[in-house]
C-alpha cells in the first residue's frame, strides 16, 4: 500500500483526529446545563445539614467535605466533558487533562502526608 | 521571503491544514489549563492545609458570607457557561448573528457575576474582615488566636476570588475582541479556533468557582 501522498487524503486523517468535525448536539448542552443546576441545588440544600463524621478504619470522615466535593467534582466532570468538549476530543487533550489533574493530586498528596507525619519519628523540627 | 496572504484563510504557514492547526492550537490550550489548574491548584492546597488545622474557625468565619449570593452567582456563571457553549457552537456551524449575541450574552453575565462580587467585597471591608492592618475578628465574635484563624480564611477568601475574578476579568476583553471579529465575518466553519479557545478558557473560570463556591461558602 503507498503512502498517502493526495493532500485530499492528509486532510481527511487529520481533521478525523482532530475531532473538530464533531457537533454536540444542542439537547446536550441543555441537559447538562440542568443536570449542573439541580447539583447546585442540592449542594446547598445538604451543606444546611451536619452528615457528621462516621469512624471508618480509625479516621474520621467529615462527610459535609466529602459529599460537596463529589458533587463539585461531578459538575466539574460534565464541564469538561461536554462544554468544554472533552469527550470528543482527541486521545492527547485528554491524555493532557488526566496529566494536570495526576499533577494537581502529587501536590495535595504529598503535602498532606508531610503534615499529617509531624512528629512521628520524634525529631526536632519534623 | 514575501509575505502574500494563504491560499486558506486563517491558515498559518507553518501548519499542513485547517485541522492540524486546531489540532494543534487546542493541544496548546489545553496545556494552558493545565497550567492554570497548578496555579489555582497551590491555593486550593494552602486552604485544605489551614482548614483541616482550624475546622472550626472556618466555619465561623465562613458563614459571614452570604450563601445566597454565592449561590445565585454560581448559577450565572453556568449560565455563562452555557452561552459560551452555544457562542462556540455558532461558530461551529457558522452562525455569525448567533456567535456574536451568546458572545455578548457571555459578557453581560460575567458583568452581573463580578457586580455581585464588588458588593460582598463591600460588605467584607465594612465589617473589617479585609487583612491586614485593620482586620478584626469582631464580626465575627472571635478574638485572639483564633481571630488570627480567621484572618487566614480571608486571606485566602480574597486570594482565591480575587484570582478568580482577575481571570474573569482579563475574560471579559478576550471574549469582546473574538466577538468583534465574528462581527467582521472572520469565523467558519472550518475555521473556529479563536471561538472555541475562548470557550475553554471561560468553562475552565466558571470550574474554579464551582470549586470555590462549597469550599468557601458551605462549611457547614
Amino acid at each position: 500500500m503507498s503512502l498517502p501522498a493526495a493532500p485530499h487524503a492528509a486532510d481527511h486523517a487529520a481533521s478525523h483526529a482532530a475531532g473538530a468535525h464533531h457537533l454536540v448536539p444542542l439537547r446536550v448542552y441543555y441537559l447538562v446545563f440542568a443536570a449542573l443546576m439541580v447539583l447546585t441545588l442540592i449542594t446547598v440544600e445538604v451543606s444546611r445539614f451536619d452528615l457528621g463524621h462516621p469512624e471508618v478504619l480509625g479516621t474520621r470522615i467529615p462527610m459535609n467535605v466529602i459529599v460537596a466535593l463529589a458533587i463539585a467534582i461531578t459538575k466539574a466532570m460534565l464541564v469538561v466533558l461536554f462544554f468544554m468538549h472533552v469527550k470528543y476530543s482527541p486521545r492527547l487533550v485528554q491524555l493532557v487533562v488526566g496529566g494536570s489533574l495526576v499533577w494537581l493530586v502529587i501536590l495535595i498528596a504529598i503535602t498532606l502526608a508531610d503534615y499529617a507525619s509531624r512528629g512521628w519519628l520524634g525529631n526536632p523540627g519534623t | 521571503m514575501s509575505a502574500h496572504a494563504p491560499a486558506t484563510p486563517g491558515l498559518q504557514h507553518h501548519f499542513r491544514d485547517l485541522a492540524q492547526q486546531k489540532d494543534a492550537v487546542s493541544f496548546g490550550m489545553w496545556v494552558f489549563i493545565a497550567q492554570e489548574v497548578m496555579f489555582f491548584g497551590g491555593l486550593f492546597l494552602a486552604y485544605t492545609v489551614y482548614r483541616s488545622q482550624y475546622p472550626d474557625v472556618f466555619a465561623i468565619a465562613s458563614h459571614h458570607l452570604n450563601v445566597t449570593m454565592g449561590a445565585a452567582n454560581t448559577v450565572v456563571l453556568i449560565l455563562s457557561s452555557l452561552t459560551m457553549a452555544l457562542a462556540v457552537h455558532a461558530a461551529a456551524t457558522g452562525k455569525k448573528r448567533q456567535i456574536v449575541s451568546f458572545l455578548l450574552l457571555t459578557v453581560l453575565l460575567g458583568g452581573v457575576f463580578l457586580g455581585v462580587k464588588v458588593v460582598e467585597y463591600a460588605d467584607k471591608f465594612e465589617h473589617q474582615l479585609v487583612p491586614g492592618r485593620h482586620f478584626s475578628g469582631h464580626a465575627l465574635g472571635l478574638s485572639g488566636d483564633r481571630a488570627a484563624a480567621a484572618q487566614i480564611y480571608y486571606s485566602l477568601y480574597f486570594a482565591m476570588t480575587g484570582l478568580h475574578a482577575l481571570h474573569m476579568i482579563v475574560g471579559v476583553p478576550i471574549i469582546l475582541w473574538i466577538a468583534w471579529r465574528a462581527n467582521r465575518g472572520d469565523f467558519r466553519p472550518d475555521y473556529d479556533g479563536p471561538v472555541e479557545l475562548t470557550g475553554l478558557y471561560w468553562h475552565f473560570v466558571d470550574i474554579i468557582w464551582i470549586f470555590l463556591f462549597p469550599l468557601l461558602y458551605l462549611i457547614a
